[in-house]
């Protein structure tokens, strides 16, 4: 009876939102403040836009590609947003409908930047391992050149508030990510596209023949991953109001790590966005709980690394009992 | 001639199921005994035996007199016997010589220290490469060789480890009739030297070619055996199947229309040559043909997989160009790749998930083409149904864990789905069990009955013979033979098959 119930637990898809249940209980325990409303307010806006990003790496990850350029993709429509409405000299600072356009050309940037991983990925059939992490490169490179290093303040309200204000206590920036990560999985889980995402990550020969346009398919996932990062940018850039170079330059493990932690497969053809959810939530609490009881920033990533390993051997362990079940 | 292997009564069960009843049998010394029976009628299994794969569980194996139980793999190596598969195990990363040594790397002249002796090696690789006649540098890399070339690297390192039998797993599937030619020189040689061998097919022309001895296996049990010369080959299929050949077709019935599908002047240098035929619609239109015939690479082309040089396809009269995989489902191709588990699957997604994925497109509703969930399980319903797969649930279990012929009629009915006006199937029946093939010849029948043009390629000439209504053959690229049902020939065809017509 117990071993049949453990049994389910571990072959449930809810594994990591109990882990996370559990996980705090056990450190409310030990240090109080963490339970308390004004730190788990703090858990929550934190999360946003690595939750936001991670889904869009999920997407990517679930066509058996990897997408490592996405958070210097973050980085450098931080800067560009930044450098082009900021009060200090800004081209479109003060010009009527600034803060869209700004916002537009973000998301051109990102668009375009996504835009040519994935043909680089499909056309050229080069690794995306190799074309992200070039594209990572030179795009942070170009980030720190374009602004010479600097950060960039004084920007308007209309352009902070989505990262910075709430009502009712909810942050703007909730709203925004949930919903979109509820269109991104029920464009998953209900569409044609995200069959084909499913289909091409499983295997990519076999959905060629049955018709999938898969390099279509695989332009559109990096697409999908930048453009997350852009709306992470806006999130993070108003968060701070200040526009950086090297924003979101030590989340890329977070986002892999949520990622990977929640489940999705890095072979692909095996993912969701729920998971991702529950893969930031408990990320997010290791890295604040840590903090709180005052590990430094190394020890923390050390124990991360460790949970994610963890993870991966527990999915590994998951899937021989879901085998022997089936 | 002595016994230099035998078999005595030998048992063995996989949980409640007995795989061999009671198997008797001998390998003589210095001759050939060819091993026969259909898919799952326990030839691997009894050969495994022999290579300490698992023991057996009654009976005795006698080698050279004395009783052999390896437990190990490594064992039956040190007894001599070695294996050649259909799939070969060699590493093609390696050079030939680096294959041939694997197991015992000639070592340099300092005593203790783990240096091997390059030179050494490559004397020794020549000669025995030699041997089997292979003219080869022994530092090429093996996937660098061709199939044949491979397969004869893989005898020479069973004669480098000394081996006294040799077993043959279907050795010729992926040959040339050349490199097949070859290796029945080889093998004959190496009779002649005293080697014993046990030489396991399903083309059994090289069987009668080759073995002295035939052992007839069907469900686990010994049917018949003795001298080839004693079984001829008419007492032998009914023998092997355990019914007569009528049975093993369904009743055609089929109403031949017009010409649905035409094929002009088609050419790729190096592939296909000035191929031309047309196919109508209710027709079944067999394509046969040796291995590296050029069969699969038409078919590719066909379906827009690999491009061509020169030529016209026509569907339905309308002239197809710039072909590719979608732009030809979407005008009414269908296309059942040889290989179900790398190109036609999604092993670890649903059956009901499969069998949607080419119909995904027409069952996408609105500019956000969202999925009509019960469009779909009307139409996974009416094909899981009518195909008769065997699963409890079709929407949780996975692929993978299907049999060999519920997987292929996943394949099948995913573009069954699609009703197509052309199906092109290429070896719809590799690799599944007697029933399932039954299943799937009657599924093709069905479908020529509706009215689909079916090219149906295989290398089992049986089934073309009992399937199809008219037979192309191919060599080397080019259509080299044509025969209606009226003037099936096996002899004929086999001649066109290989470039005597």
């Amino acid at each position: 009876m117990l071993r049949k119930t453990i049994r389910r637990i571990f072959a449930s898809e809810y594994l990591v939102l109990y882990l996370c249940l559990v996980y705090f209980a056990v450190m409310a325990f030990i240090e109080p403040i963490f339970a308390t409303g004004e730190n788990m307010a703090n858990i929550f806006a934190n999360m946003l836009p690595l939750l936001i990003i991670a889904a869009g790496q999920t997407v990517v990850l679930i066509t058996g590609g990897i997408d490592l350029s996405v958070t210097s993709i973050v980085a450098v429509c931080s800067i560009v947003g930044a450098s082009l409405i900021t009060a200090d000299g800004g081209v479109l600072s003060g010009v009527p409908l600034g803060v869209p356009l700004t916002f537009a050309a973000m998301f051109l940037i990102g668009i375009i930047l996504g835009w040519f991983n994935g043909v680089a990925i499909t056309k050229f059939g080069m690794p995306p391992f190799i074309v992200t992490l070039t594209m990572m490169m030179g795009v942070s490179g170009f980030a720190i050149w374009y602004s010479r290093s600097l950060p960039i303040y004084n920007l308007p309200d209309a352009f902070v508030m989505f990262g910075r204000d709430s009502v009712f206590f909810i942050p703007y920036a909730a709203f925004i990510v949930f919903i979109i990560l509820w269109i991104l999985h029920l464009v998953l889980s209900r569409t044609l596209f995200g069959r084909w995402v499913y289909a091409v990550g499983m295997n990519a020969k076999a959905a060629r023949i049955s018709g999938v346009p898969v390099h279509r398919t695989i332009i559109r996932v990096y697409i999908i991953s930048a453009v997350c990062g852009v709306i992470g940018a806006i999130l993070l850039t108003g968060r701070l109001e200040t526009g950086s170079p090297v924003m979101a330059r030590n989340m890329f493990l977070d986002v892999v790590g949520a990622a990977v932690l929640g489940g999705t497969s890095l072979f692909g053809g095996k993912g969701k966005i729920v998971w991702t959810v529950f893969g930031v939530l408990f990320i997010t609490l290791i890295d604040n709980s840590l903090n709180l009881i005052g590990m430094s920033y190394f020890t923390i990533m050390i124990v991360k690394g460790a949970i994610i390993l963890l993870a991966a051997f527990i999915d590994a362990i998951r899937n021989r009992l879901l085998a022997v079940r089936a | 001639m002595s016994a230099i292997l035998e078999y005595r009564e030998i048992s063995k069960r996989f949980f409640d199921v007995e795989v061999l009843k009671n198997v008797s049998f001998t390998l003589r010394q210095g001759t050939v005994l060819g091993l026969v029976g259909e898919n799952g009628a326990g030839k691997s299994t009894l050969m495994n035996l022999l290579g300490g794969v698992f023991p057996y569980d009654s009976g005795e194996i006698l080698l050279n007199g004395k009783k052999y139980a390896p437990r190990h793999p490594k064992e039956a190596l040190g007894h001599q016997i070695a294996f050649i598969h259909q799939e070969l195990n060699l590493f093609t990363n390696l050079s030939v010589m680096e294959n041939l040594f694997l197991h015992d790397f000639p070592k340099a002249g300092i005593p203790g220290l783990p240096f091997i002796s390059r030179s050494k090696m490559r004397r020794k690789a020549m000669e025995v490469l030699e041997t089997v006649d292979l003219s080869v540098s022994p530092d090429m890399p093996v996937e660098k060789l061709s199939q044949g070339e491979r397969q004869l690297v893989e005898i020479a390192k069973a004669l480098n480890q000394n081996a006294k039998i040799i077993i043959f797993d279907e050795p010729t599937t992926s040959l040339t009739a050349r490199e097949t030619e070859k290796l029945f020189e080889i093998i004959e040689r190496l009779k002649k030297s005293g080697i014993s061998m046990i030489y396991i097919s399903h083309i059994l022309s090289d069987i009668y070619r080759l073995c002295d001895d035939l052992v007839v296996l069907r469900d686990g049990e010994v049917v018949a055996r003795g001298a080839s010369a004693d079984i001829p080959v008419d007492r032998l299929i009914p023998l092997m199947v355990g019914r007569t050949m009528n049975q093993m077709f369904p009743t055609r019935e089929h109403e031949i229309g017009e010409v649905v599908f035409e094929v002009k002047n088609l050419n790729q240098p190096g592939i296909v040559k000035d191929i031309r035929f047309q196919v109508r619609a209710g027709e079944v239109v067999g394509i046969s043909g040796l291995m590296g015939s050029g069969r699969s690479e038409l078919a590719r082309i066909l379906f827009g997989l690999d491009p061509y040089e020169s030529g016209e396809i026509r569907l339905k009269g309308e002239k197809l160009e710039r072909l590719s995989p979608r732009a030809c489902i979407e005008r009414g191709m269908a296309f059942l790749t040889e290989n179900r588990r790398e190109e036609g699957l999604l092993l670890d997604q649903s059956i009901s998930e499969n069998l949607a994925l080419v119909n995904l497109p027409d069952l996408a509703k609105g500019w956000i083409k969202k999925i009509s969930r019960a469009e779909l399980k009307t139409k996974v319903e009416e094909i899981f149904g009518a195909f008769r797969i065997a699963s409890h649930d079709p929407y949780r279990q996975t692929v993978r864990t299907l049999s060999g012929g519920n997987q292929q009629k996943v394949v099948i009915g995913k573009w069954v789905i699609n009703e197509p006006t052309l199906f092109i199937l290429d070896e719809p029946t590799r690799g599944i069990d007697v029933g399932a093939k039954y299943d799937v010849y009657s599924i093709i029948n069905q479908l020529a009955k509706n009215g689909t043009a079916v090219i149906m390629i295989s290398s089992e000439l049986e089934e073309l013979l009992g399937m199809c209504d008219r037979i192309l053959v191919m060599h080397a690229g080019e259509l080299t033979g044509e025969f209606d049902r009226a003037s099936f020939d096996r002899e004929n065809i086999l001649r066109a098959a290989l470039g005597e017509a």
